[in-house]
């Protein structure tokens, strides 16, 4: 095969991406004895897995022994508003225990609870103590333990490369086109199976938690090679993001904070989650804030503070706070852990010692000593329900070759995420899509390489070159930022999405016209520019999915359509490219759950 | 209840600030002036980008998550190894320009971006870490708070690779083949302190890693942005492990009496 | 590796006053280096009380301990063995302190807090984080891997050493409690001398029990803490001396060097010794 100017490499399994689902997938095809090459755009370790902080939900029972699978997935359910792939969180209550032992035969270092074993936290939706944690870094233990363990695996690793196509061989996957950020020269992965790995879409927004690499490009990748993508109106805001100083606008506040026990504060000084407690947990709520304290400290019989309620409510309220004038100074509203202080004996070193990089975090870049005062926060694009549609057991999408685990996958959490449950289900489906691909790849083995298709790709990846006076990508990426957050944000009406598509439009044919300096090797002008393509992609996913579902549930609110409609519950939105190039977005009817399954929800309702 | 958070800093007023970026690449290089507009709260790594945005496109810098949990956008400013996005500018003095390097133990890419890749080779080496039989039939381990504190410190590292740039022993000796550097030493440190781990690295740490080669200055300390006691923690308790398999007459010669 | 250029000596871009902290260092340890090597050379003026001097608070100077030969003529009533002996040459200069004062200096030599500070004051090695060295060391660098630094892993049997000292030091603290009168009998007492010796025990002590190498033996060598539950303990505790050593390091050699001042202005007659309690 001759490609021009490519470097060529031959595989069993590709994955793209470095986070926790990209190394736990590759480690788990490797051992199968497939030859495989992880991709991933920045440094090996660097993922934005490293960000995690609060833990990994695992029903193990350690600290409260009534856990079990069964009460982990009515959980996931419920905060998913029911439109989880049943199977998948399934599979994901009942392997996660699982998952966490095995990272701790590799090295992982979980706190321990007094009789030795690995300790477990409260989180928002999850009714008892579940996630296993490292203080407030139990992301980076995750992603360091599979690393670790990984390089030993005889895993190739690409750093700092940028995927431009996925290549495709009579309607299966063939393979991937890429360059090396370093030199700028292209490369073709040859393959049998592909995983994509590449998380989220954060910074389609102003506002994000999430660090640079998240651009959408699974999906787009995905979208592109002709794969569905599912429900991807459904985006995570994060109740608590900084909101001060301007530069770290967005930065995560781990939920962590409420599971210690921080209490949200108007600037009346009213701990307002009170105001308004869902139907769905009305049982699961403390009565006072006596009641709530007993509950952080771990007693049984008491209710969960209502800041501890699921993410787009927590988000939906502070909202709500701000808009009525209630706010901070800075626009958000007040997240105080100093106040247990009054109950912890030595309360200083005690937040200093459960919440240290948060400490670290508002000392350093806020000038804030949270063990004396409050934290402004305000809500923050954090995590992208939706994703590639794939089969519940094997992970594969609907492009045969093609699989997708962790963020860029769609299924598990429905129409919301609870805290806790991104770090599982990374390794859950991580293993599991590891282990189907390299089945895959050795039943149906390589296929050709479609040079047509490498000449087009690269040729569009370096047209940014020759326009010399075209625009500077970066002044398009802050201005889609811009429209989305304001337009596709939290709260969403009919008209605003409308006129969101209308920008997304021209925001396309500006993008069609940008213009990189410089040369191939380490320029980041052009990174924005393939970043862009990517960008436009799921934001108009978003926007048109967002159009289409007349209700508000999750993490999709309409302020036209206020409440969940119970017609809304019976399908998903799957976008996928027509054949005259276009976005098609279709309900797809959800197949009936299965009965035990149900008996188990509504045993725990 | 707690008192409400006050700015520090005054958001409000937009202060030009001078730069002096090195641009080049492994043939060489130089530093370049350019100008940002810097308001309250602003981080280096935000100057940066602003230069990239507007001015210079093509202006080569690795980061990621802008929040000092992933080790990225190392750099050294005013001469101090430190990660961009963690330095305020309100720390920094801005009557003389504001120096921005890449970091000097490794060889440049370009710009502000180096091969730190010998890392990565490095860690392969490291025996990893080889549990004992696990303790339950379950396959898991009984272990408490107070036999992994030491090695969670060493786990908290996020490999920015700043110890191994002030380093003195590859920054300026570039004992890069004799020696692994404080990151590495740090990483055994948390594989031989870990409780279940049942490998010995000691030889490897005296002959091949040369943990002979610290001389204590404690400049890898310093610069930590996750505040790990590098120096006093991790590689002067290693050094004492090799003192005890093989500098003191004593401890081998108990070890000869227990083996028999 | 195709590096940029090894920094040249002093270079840096720091703007910070980087060079104060090598050059205090340089200042602290030279002075004391002078002063020390002077008092162990005088042979006198090491003591007061004792038999020639009834009365008075029986001080011992910290250079001077353990006095195993007193210097001809005098009888500080500390000597383990007697008066300097016959077989020492005439031409050879004799002092107590010289069989002493090696012992603790080596531990201070050895210390790894030392070790890092006076590299960096004394043989630029590194001037000063991020500052570039003399260029003549350049890759033959040698550090601590192979000899004659590599002697520096010995440091645990100075520490051995040094804590039979404080042993030592505390008897003489013991010891300064009493004058003995013209009769012989014992009288007890607490001078501001008394109380200087004391310290100089306590800071000693918080020097030598916050050692590296004791934090290693005590309990640092185990893997698992909760299954050597006293080691651990001990190891907390040496643990708090040991983040504090470079504090207890200045502070004992400061007050060190103080004690062997205090006691010998008062045996000079410069200083008196005034008496607080009996």
């Amino acid at each position: 095969m001759s490609i021009p100017e490519a470097i060529v490499h031959e595989h069993d399994v590709i994955v793209i991406g470095a986070g926790g689902a990209g190394l736990r997938a590759a480690i788990e095809a490797s051992a199968t004895g497939a030859k495989v090459a992880v991709i991933c755009k920045s440094l090996l370790g660097k993922a934005h897995t490293v960000m995690a902080e609060g833990g990994m939900a695992a029903a193990m029972g350690h600290v409260d022994d009534r856990d079990n699978w069964e009460v982990h997935f009515a959980d996931t359910m419920r905060g998913g508003g029911y439109l989880n792939n049943w199977v998948m969180a399934e599979h994901h209550a009942k392997e996660a225990p699982d998952r966490v032992r095995e990272l701790e035969a590799w090295g992982a270092v979980f706190d321990r609870t007094k009789d030795g074993r690995i300790l477990q936290r409260h989180f928002g939706g999850h009714r008892y103590q579940r996630l296993a944690h490292v203080g407030d870094r139990t992301g980076l233990e995750m992603i360091r333990t599979l690393q670790d363990h990984g390089i030993h695996q005889g895993l190739d690793v690409y750093m700092e490369m940028t995927v431009i196509a996925l290549l495709r061989s009579g309607g299966r996957i063939a393979g991937v086109l890429g360059y090396d950020r370093e030199r700028g020269r292209l490369r073709v992965w040859r393959a049998g199976a592909v995983i994509l790995a590449t998380g989220g879409i954060g910074k389609a927004y102003r506002i994000t938690s999430n660090s640079w690499e998240y651009t959408g490009d699974g999906q787009s990748l995905a979208y592109e090679a002709g794969a569905e993508i599912m429900d991807m109106e459904f985006i995570q805001f994060h109740p608590t993001g900084m909101v001060w100083p301007p530069s770290v606008r967005g930065l995560l506040v781990t939920e962590g904070v409420r599971g210690e026990g921080g209490a949200l504060r108007n600037s009346e000084g009213r701990r307002f989650m009170w105001d308004d407690i869902p139907e769905a947990y009305k049982n699961q709520v403390a009565a006072d804030e006596e009641e709530a304290w007993r509950y952080v400290c771990g007693d049984k019989n008491a209710q969960r503070p209502p800041e501890l309620l699921t993410r787009d409510h927590v988000a939906r309220c502070i909202n709500r706070e701000v808009k009525a004038g209630r706010g901070s100074p800075h626009g958000g509203v007040f997240l105080d852990i100093a106040w247990i202080k009054s109950r912890v004996p030595n309360g200083e070193e005690y937040i200093k010692k459960k919440l240290p990089s948060m400490y670290h975090q508002f000392m350093q870049l806020a000038g804030v000593d949270i063990t004396r005062e409050a934290m402004e926060v305000g809500p923050t694009t954090h995590y992208c329900m939706g994703g590639v549609r794939v089969d519940g057991d094997t992970q594969m999408s609907s492009v045969p070759g093609l699989f997708a685990a962790g963020e860029v996958a769609a299924g598990l959490h429905g129409a919301n995420r609870l805290g806790g449950n991104s770090l599982s289900d990374l390794v859950v489906f991580g293993r599991r899509a590891g282990e189907s691909a390299a089945r895959w790849a050795k039943e149906h083995g390589a296929a050709p390489v479609d040079n047509a298709q490498v000449e087009s790709e690269t040729a569009r990846a370096l047209a940014p070159f020759d326009r010399l006076n075209g625009e500077n990508p970066y002044a398009i990426q802050s201005d889609l930022q811009n429209v989305m957050q304001r337009l596709v944000g939290m709260v969403r009406v009919q008209s605003e999405l409308e006129e969101a598509l209308g920008h997304i439009a021209s925001l396309r044919a500006r993008a069609a016209n940008c213009g990189v300096v410089g040369h191939r090797e380490y320029n980041p002008g052009w990174h924005t520019a393939i970043d862009l393509r990517n960008l436009l992609l799921v934001s108009e996913m978003i926007t048109k999915s967002a159009l289409l579902r007349p209700e508000s549930r999750g993490g999709h609110f309409r302020e036209d359509f206020p409440l969940r409609s119970e017609e809304c519950t019976g399908f998903n939105l799957v976008a996928s490219r027509a054949d005259d190039g276009s976005m098609n977005i279709q309900r797809r009817q959800r197949p009936p759950i299965r009965a035990d399954l149900q008996a188990i929800i509504e045993r725990m309702k | 209840m707690a008192s409400h958070a006050q700015p520090v800093t005054d958001s409000t007023t937009t202060r030009p600030v001078q730069f002096k970026i090195w641009r080049g690449d492994a043939s060489g290089g130089a530093f370049e002036q350019y100008t940002a507009r810097v308001t309250g709260g602003m981080v280096v790594l935000d100057c940066i980008h602003q230069v990239q945005a507007e001015q210079v496109p093509d202006l080569a810098c690795r980061w990621n998550c802008k929040a000092g949990k992933c080790g990225s956008c190392s750099a050294e400013i005013n001469g101090k190894p430190a990660l961009m996005c963690m330095t305020r500018m309100d720390t920094l003095p801005t009557d003389q320009p504001v120096t921005v390097e890449p970091l000097r133990a490794f060889p440049s890419i370009r710009d502000l971006v180096t091969d730190v890749s010998w890392n990565y080779e490095v860690k392969k080496k490291i025996t990893p870490f080889t549990p004992r039989k696990p303790d339950r039939p379950d396959g898991t381990w009984t272990m408490y708070q107070e036999d992994i504190e030491r090695t969670q410190e060493f786990r908290k590292c996020i490999e920015c690779f700043l110890c191994q740039d002030v380093c003195h022993v590859l920054r300026d000796h570039h004992k890069h083949d004799e020696f692994i550097g404080p990151r590495f030493l740090v990483n055994i440190a948390a594989l031989e302190m870990h409780p279940l781990d049942v490998a010995d690295r000691i030889a490897d740490l005296k002959d091949r890693d040369g943990i002979g080669y610290c001389n204590i200055g404690k400049c890898c300390t310093k610069v930590c942005p996750e505040s790990i006691t590098i120096t006093d923690n991790a590689i002067i308790p290693l050094k004492e492990r090799v003192v005890d398999e093989f500098y003191d007459p004593i401890t081998r010669l108990l070890r000869i009496f227990r083996s028999k | 590796m195709p590096l940029p250029q090894a920094p040249g000596f002093l270079e840096t871009r720091r703007i910070d006053r980087w060079w104060i902290q090598p050059t205090l260092v340089f200042l602290g340890f030279g002075a004391f280096i002078v002063y020390s090597t002077w008092a162990a050379l005088q042979g006198s003026n090491y003591f007061t009380g004792g038999p020639t001097h009834p009365g008075a608070q029986q001080l011992l100077s910290p250079f001077y301990s353990p006095v195993l030969w007193d210097a001809t003529g005098l009888h500080s009533g500390h000597a383990w063995i007697g008066q300097q002996p016959a077989w020492w040459p005439t031409w050879l200069l004799f002092s107590p302190a010289l069989f002493i004062l090696p012992f603790p200096g080596l531990f201070r030599f050895t210390c790894y807090y030392y070790r890092g500070a006076y590299y960096k004051a004394f043989w630029g090695d590194p001037s000063s984080c991020g500052v570039g060295e003399p260029s003549f060391r350049g890759t033959r660098y040698r550090g601590e891997q192979k000899f004659p630094l590599l002697l520096q892993n010995a440091h645990r049997y100075a520490l051995y050493i040094a804590i039979l000292f404080i042993g030592i030091l505390s008897y003489d603290a013991w010891v300064s409690l009493w004058s003995v009168d013209a009769e012989g009998v014992k009288h007890f007492g607490i001078s501001v001398g008394s109380l200087v010796l004391a310290l100089n025990v306590i800071l000693l002590g918080g020097y030598t029990f916050g050692c590296h190498c004791f934090r290693h033996i005590i309990g640092g060598r185990q893997d698992c803490f909760s299954c050597h539950k006293h080691q651990h303990a001990a190891w907390k505790r040496v643990s708090w001396l040991n983040t504090r050593h470079m504090l207890f390091a200045w502070l004992s050699l400061f007050w060190v060097g103080f004690s062997d001042v205090y006691v010998r202005l008062c045996s000079m007659g410069i200083w008196t010794d005034w008496r607080i309690v009996g």
